[in-house]
């Protein structure tokens, strides 16, 4: 199992690597959009990874934050899930970039108007705030690492500063109320960037499907079901030590995700049953070809069925009853469909043409309204899910993130 | 029943068909003009007054009176534009396109990319084609659909880095060398106005060796001079969205936009409309003329004549 598991993390390091280099060679050449459908798979993977982000930080605050003290176990990994999903996102977004070696206009010549340079001065925060959270929730153990060799051993000396005497639960305590703090700011923030990345969509006032006050709520709601499901289908499944106190907080877990499944069924369903109703005009033409259109499968096959109904029934028949693994199931396809929903939220909107006959305009394969992501689109994706699960892996190894220790003295 | 142009064909309503009544009307003037050879200038006798001739229809845009003169537009808009880059206030550009006299040639689309040296899936100015009707009762209508330029630009607050903004002179201009290329402008167009240069050339996957010399000229837009060049950092424009400029380095040297010079109809019009005396001013204020998705708010700069 854990060879399989090597393998494939092999032959995706590899396939994503191949998409890293092309994407340099070639620039946007092969990739699958253009100038109408001017966004792609990219931009749908960048909102699903930093939802995957503000998910997993937000199920962090419920303990330093909101005192869930049941959930205190898995609250340093969810920050470690959150800060690779954010880097995942990141990296995305810069390859879809026309110019990736001008990002940093965005920090010295901001427009504030424009919610897209909000929502990077926010991450920017966001990613330090989660630095620093991470720092206060691991200090406390790095003591115990200062003699070690390695990187380990460098990163313990560097960040306690070679101290050998254990935090006092004077000192632990005292780190507590600044993790408090820094959650605290951490939850607006949260809110804001990812509610921010909804009306980042929701202000285009061209794109009638996004033009919703909906959005920044569905996102956010999205956001905490994707990030939780992850975070679950990570604690069933790789968690060291599969105990009592392990099978009670996956059936917490797993009774959250059935709830945030079924709050952001019924967002969904005031977002697309309003305009089915009146059934005339461009938000219902382009819900129409997102149900039944030429994609239909990524609405009911991948969206529907593989992300909501199997789920649902793996939780109701076993995962609840105390099949834990089911549960841990049911998360890992909410968590891994969730891409179909974000596929479905930028591509139908931008397929439908704003001036009608435009595409009799002119002929050219950049300006057309169809879109299908292209196999280096995916291999760029891959890359980026290859490089978060590594950075995942890698900080787990080197920091004590598990129960205070690292991944080998657990495991 | 209406002809071509729109007035009532009275040949037809009388039950002659077209070709009779087209007959009889070159017979009426030849014997007319030929009576006129033979009198010289005595007065025509009574009884042989000649029937009334009734006037051949003209287009709604032809010189009323016949022997007033008639004058290109284009020395018309020339002479506004000298006189609104000479009157020492900003003048504000609009275009007007009559929909009316476009046949669809698409010279203008040919020519603006001729002008800014636009690669394949970079166009500023496409003729939108719509069908109307079902064949046999079809036509067809055409609409060229360059930067509206609006006074509320939806791409302008969207841009990340502000790289694009609406100059005093109402055009929306992009610096390139700022553009990050997000594309989040294209995607908040309602006119679907900018499009993304993805770095191809026309002679990409072509026979041959290298560039054409026409790929490697530079573009003048925006009054700056631009080589493209794709790579890892690519050259800008390449990277960048890119959009129709109303030909801004032509006007700063007094010449009107390129697909107002081609127009082979003579259906698009550009100039001062803050001038009363402009050819554009006095379109703008005709009853007949709209603009698109007005709806929105974004007050487009480019009208239309329908």
């Amino acid at each position: 199992m854990r060879v399989w598991g090597w393998i494939l993390y092999g032959v995706l390091a590899a396939i994503g690597l191949g998409g890293f280099f092309l994407r340099f060679a070639t620039g946007h050449q092969l990739a699958g959009y253009g100038s109408y459908v001017p966004w792609g798979l990219w931009v749908a993977a960048y909102i699903y990874f930093i939802g995957l982000s503000a998910g997993a930080f937000l199920l962090s605050a419920l303990v330093y934050v909101f005192g869930v003290r049941k959930l205190e176990p898995i609250a340093p990994l969810a920050l470690v899930v959150a800060l690779a999903s954010l880097l995942m996102a990141l990296v995305t977004i810069w390859f879809d970039l026309g110019h990736m070696e001008r990002f940093y206009y965005v920090y010295l010549r901001p427009n504030f108007r424009s919610m897209m340079a909000w929502m990077v001065w926010l991450y920017t925060a966001y990613g330090l705030l989660l630095l620093a959270e991470l720092y206060y929730a691991l200090r406390r153990h790095l003591p115990r690492y200062v003699d070690r060799g390695g990187i380990t051993g460098f990163l313990a000396r560097l960040l306690v500063k070679g101290r050998k005497t254990p935090f006092t639960q004077e000192e632990i305590h005292r780190d507590e109320g600044i993790i408090k703090v820094l959650g605290t700011i951490g939850v607006p923030l949260a809110i804001a960037f990812h509610g921010g990345v909804g009306a980042l969509f929701g202000t285009v006032v061209a794109q009638d499907l996004w033009h919703s006050p909906i959005y920044p709520i569905l996102f956010l709601t999205g956001a905490l079901l994707s990030g939780g499901a992850l975070i679950t289908a990570v604690y069933v499944f790789f968690w060291p030590r599969k105990d009592e106190e392990w099978r009670e907080l996956s059936l917490f877990l797993g009774r959250i995700v059935l709830g945030l499944i079924l709050f952001d069924l019924l967002l969904e369903w005031a977002e697309y049953s309003i305009p089915m109703w009146y059934g005339v005009g461009p938000e219902f033409k382009a819900l129409w070809s997102t149900l039944f259109g030429r994609f239909w499968y990524v609405y009911w096959v991948f969206h529907i069925l593989i992300g909501v109904v199997v789920p649902i029934g793996l939780l109701l028949a076993w995962g609840l009853r105390g099949r834990v693994k089911a549960i841990g199931l049911a998360s890992f396809l909410v968590a891994i469909t969730f891409l179909a929903i974000r596929l479905n939220l930028v591509i139908p909107s931008l397929v439908h043409p704003k001036l009608e006959g435009l595409m009799n305009a002119y002929r050219d394969h950049r300006l057309v309204f169809a879109y299908l992501p292209t196999w280096f689109e995916w291999s760029v994706v891959v890359f980026s899910v290859a490089l978060g699960f590594t950075v995942t892996y890698v900080l787990v190894r080197i920091l004590p993130v598990i129960e205070g220790k690292l991944l080998k003295e657990v495991a | 029943m209406k002809t071509a142009f729109g007035f009532p064909n009275l040949a037809v309503e009388v039950g002659m068909s077209e070709v009779e009544s087209r007959r009889a009307f070159l017979e009426k003037v030849a014997s007319t003009v030929f009576a006129g050879m033979v009198l010289g200038g005595q007065p025509v006798k009574a009884g042989a007054e000649p029937a009334k001739v009734e006037l051949p229809p003209r287009p709604p845009d032809g010189p009323i009176l016949p022997e007033l003169e008639y004058e290109d537009v284009l020395l018309r808009m020339q002479r506004d534009l000298e006189r609104a880059l000479n009157k020492g206030t900003t003048p504000k550009w609009v275009m007007v396109i009559d929909t009316r006299k476009c046949v669809g040639c698409h010279a203008c689309t040919i020519s603006c990319a001729v002008e800014n040296k636009l690669p394949p899936g970079v166009v500023y100015r496409p003729v939108v084609e719509e069908q109307v009707g079902v064949y046999p009762q079809v036509t067809w209508k055409f609409l060229p659909r360059p930067c509206m330029q609006c006074d509320n630009p939806p791409c302008v607050p969207v841009c990340p880095v502000g790289a694009t903004w609406k100059r005093e002179d109402g055009i929306v201009e992009i610096d390139y060398d700022a553009c990050i290329g997000c594309r989040y402008c294209l995607v908040s167009c309602p006119y679907q106005a900018r499009t993304f240069d993805f770095g191809e050339n026309w002679t990409q996957n072509t026979p041959g060796q290298g560039q054409m010399p026409y790929e490697e000229l530079p573009t003048f837009e925006w009054g700056e001079v631009h080589v493209r060049k794709e790579g890892v950092i690519p050259n800008s424009p390449v990277g960048n969205a890119r959009k129709c400029s109303f030909c801004l380095h032509r006007i700063e040297h007094g010449l009107l936009p390129q697909c107002v010079t081609t127009c082979i109809g003579r259906a698009t019009f550009f100039g001062d409309a803050s001038d009363p005396e402009s050819l554009v001013f006095q379109l703008i204020h005709q009853p007949n003329v709209m603009r698109l998705k007005e709806e929105l708010g974004t007050e487009p700069r480019v009208y239309y004549l329908v």
